[in-house]
């Protein structure tokens, strides 16, 4: 084990910003491509529901 | 043997790559759990470097991840060129963001790792250099992409411009050989044993891994929503948007 305590894991041996900087800024990316990427998909489906939903609507108004 | 054509069909793919998806992801974040241990708790502090080291446990898979895809990405462009297959042009697509992703962290926990160790977030050196090249060929890809209405044109002007950018993969990794940078030298290399403590290495290894399976993921998550934009027309996918309605 490194770290006497929770304070002396923070503190990074002074280096605190650097360290954290890095990993902050990496995990924030890595959790927020994948939920742009879900969004982007969800959208893509949600489109095509519409266009469906529009093109159910007109046949049935067709044959009605 | 395994018909392997069948799934060069964006139609067979996509479910295929949605069963992926989990199991990329989970080995990801399990290998990130593991990865980040070792990095904080079990490997000691450097020497010389103090804690701050222990940005190398991101950066250099980072760095490596940004170089590995490119090649994967050029790769599928090549296969899309040669043979005229759709999916491999999404495939490339795909990667593209993921890539510049990586490009620009490699970049950023690099600035933060020089400024405690050389004095400077930056240097004009032929390390960071062609790896700022590498960030600027990933988003130029997407820019062109975006700019050309017609996607199949848009595909082939992307996969040439992918193609060119592979020249810009082997100045970065011997950069620190050909010439005096101040970036140091490779600490791991294929040809002979890693100059840094084991327990470091396996760290730094099984973060490589993590964010190997991480761009697996991200990857084929995105390649399952760019199928569905692309081939908006196609019946399948009308019934599959029908089907979940």
């Amino acid at each position: 084990m490194n770290w006497g305590s929770a304070a002396e894991f923070f503190a990074m041996g002074g280096y605190a910003p650097y360290v954290w900087g890095s990993y902050g800024v990496t995990a924030l990316c890595l959790i927020i491509e994948p939920l742009v990427v879900r969004a982007r998909r969800r959208a893509a489906l949600a489109r095509l529901k519409a266009v469906e939903g529009a093109a159910r609507r007109t046949a049935n108004e067709a044959t009605a | 043997m395994a018909n392997w054509y069948r799934f060069s069909s964006p139609q067979t793919f996509y479910p295929l790559a949605g069963r992926m998806v989990p199991w990329f992801g989970g080995a990801a974040a399990i290998l990130t759990l593991v990865g980040l241990y070792i990095g904080f708790f079990v490997a000691p502090t450097d020497a010389q470097q103090g804690e701050s080291y222990r940005i190398i446990f991101i950066h250099v898979p980072a760095s490596w991840m940004s170089m590995f895809i490119y090649l994967v990405m050029a790769g599928w462009a090549a296969i899309g060129l040669g043979f005229n297959t759709r999916l491999s042009h999404m495939m490339a697509a795909a990667l593209a963001p993921t890539g510049a992703l990586f490009a620009f962290l490699s970049l950023w926990t690099g600035a933060l790792w020089g400024k405690p160790t050389w004095g400077t977030y930056w240097v004009w050196d032929a390390r960071l250099t062609s790896e700022l090249v590498l960030l600027f060929l990933y988003i130029g890809y997407m820019a062109l992409h975006a700019a050309i209405d017609d996607t199949r044109r848009a595909d082939k002007a992307c996969a040439v411009l992918a193609l060119v950018g592979v020249v810009n993969i082997p100045i970065i990794y011997f950069s620190v050989q050909w010439w005096n940078t101040l970036h140091q030298g490779a600490s791991v290399s294929v040809t002979r044993a890693p100059s840094m403590a084991a327990v470091m290495f396996a760290g730094m290894l099984v973060m490589v891994f993590a964010f190997w399976a991480y761009s697996i993921a991200v990857a084929l998550a995105r390649v399952r929503a760019i199928i569905l934009e692309r081939e908006r027309h196609a019946t399948w996918v009308h019934d599959l948007a029908g089907a979940a309605a």
